[in-house]
């Protein structure tokens, strides 16, 4: 139940090595990563261009038209889930004890691989909607 | 409670950081689906659109944009102090260094945003876009 955190408010290195302090660097590598791409992504999307425009046809035109952009944004989405699922397995492992800890964490891990594969198959099979069927 | 319980600097920088990242998780969830939907059914998708882009979808695009650049910004922060330990001795000045480039970075892409719902046109244009 214990909140590990410091005066400064961030989470101390774990002193016990093995799973947890690789992972310990893996949020912070993952932030980095994500610094650079979740950023670069929010500015083309909601500066640079807007929303209101990106339909489906925009985004296999623009954003998804070669490989170099699918490939940075398939490094985002691993970024992303891990960094994401295994903050918020901090915030369970915060509040949570016993059994419950245990099925919230284990949802997370699904979570995270069913967001991971959805979003890599829209990145691998995403096409221009063609004209219309008859 | 979140404004007197130890209450000072740090706590604050935690506690936002925690309910910046806990929304960008919910929004990371919505975002994957959406795009995992815009490819097996692109007409609903274009429709989901309208909403992201009407005033109310704007200023929720306005407040995935603040929680990702604090916790962008309280990130690097955290980064500093973990692998230069000295600096944490002045984990407030970088705090408020962070609020500095959070209004800095924030302002000219919250009149970006926010501009079409008051029926003006974006202040800044690029080319092709």
């Amino acid at each position: 139940m214990a909140i590990r955190v410091s005066r400064a408010g961030s989470s101390p290195r774990p002193q016990t090595g093995g799973w947890e302090l690789a992972i310990w660097y893996l949020m912070r590598l993952t932030g980095l990563g994500l610094f650079v791409t979740a950023l670069a992504h929010f500015i083309i999307v909601h500066f640079i261009s807007d929303p209101a425009v990106q339909t489906a046809d925009w985004i296999a035109k623009n954003r998804w038209a070669d490989a170099a952009w699918r490939t940075v944004d398939w490094l985002m989405l691993a970024f992303v889930v891990f960094h994401a699922f295994m903050g918020l397995r901090i915030v369970v492992q915060d509040y949570t004890k016993g059994s419950a800890r245990m099925a919230l964490t284990m949802a997370l891990y699904i979570g995270a691989f069913v967001i991971f594969a959805m979003g890599t198959m829209a990145l691998i099979t995403f096409k221009a909607a063609g004209p219309v069927q008859p | 409670m979140l404004f007197r319980y130890r209450g000072s600097e740090g706590m604050l920088a935690w506690a936002f950081h925690r309910i910046s990242g806990v929304a960008i998780w919910a929004f990371i969830l919505l975002h994957v689906l959406d795009i995992w939907l815009a490819n097996v059914n692109a007409t609903l998708y274009n429709d989901l659109l309208g909403l992201y882009g009407s005033p109310v979808g704007r200023v929720g695009e306005s407040l995935l944009g603040a929680a990702l650049l604090y916790h962008a910004l309280n990130g690097l922060r955290i980064i500093i102090m973990d692998f230069w330990p000295s600096m944490t001795r002045y984990h407030k000045q970088l705090w408020y260094a962070n609020w500095v480039a959070f209004v800095v970075i924030g302002v000219p892409i919250l009149i970006q945003i926010m501009a079409p719902a008051f029926g003006l046109t974006a202040p800044f244009t690029f080319g092709g876009a």
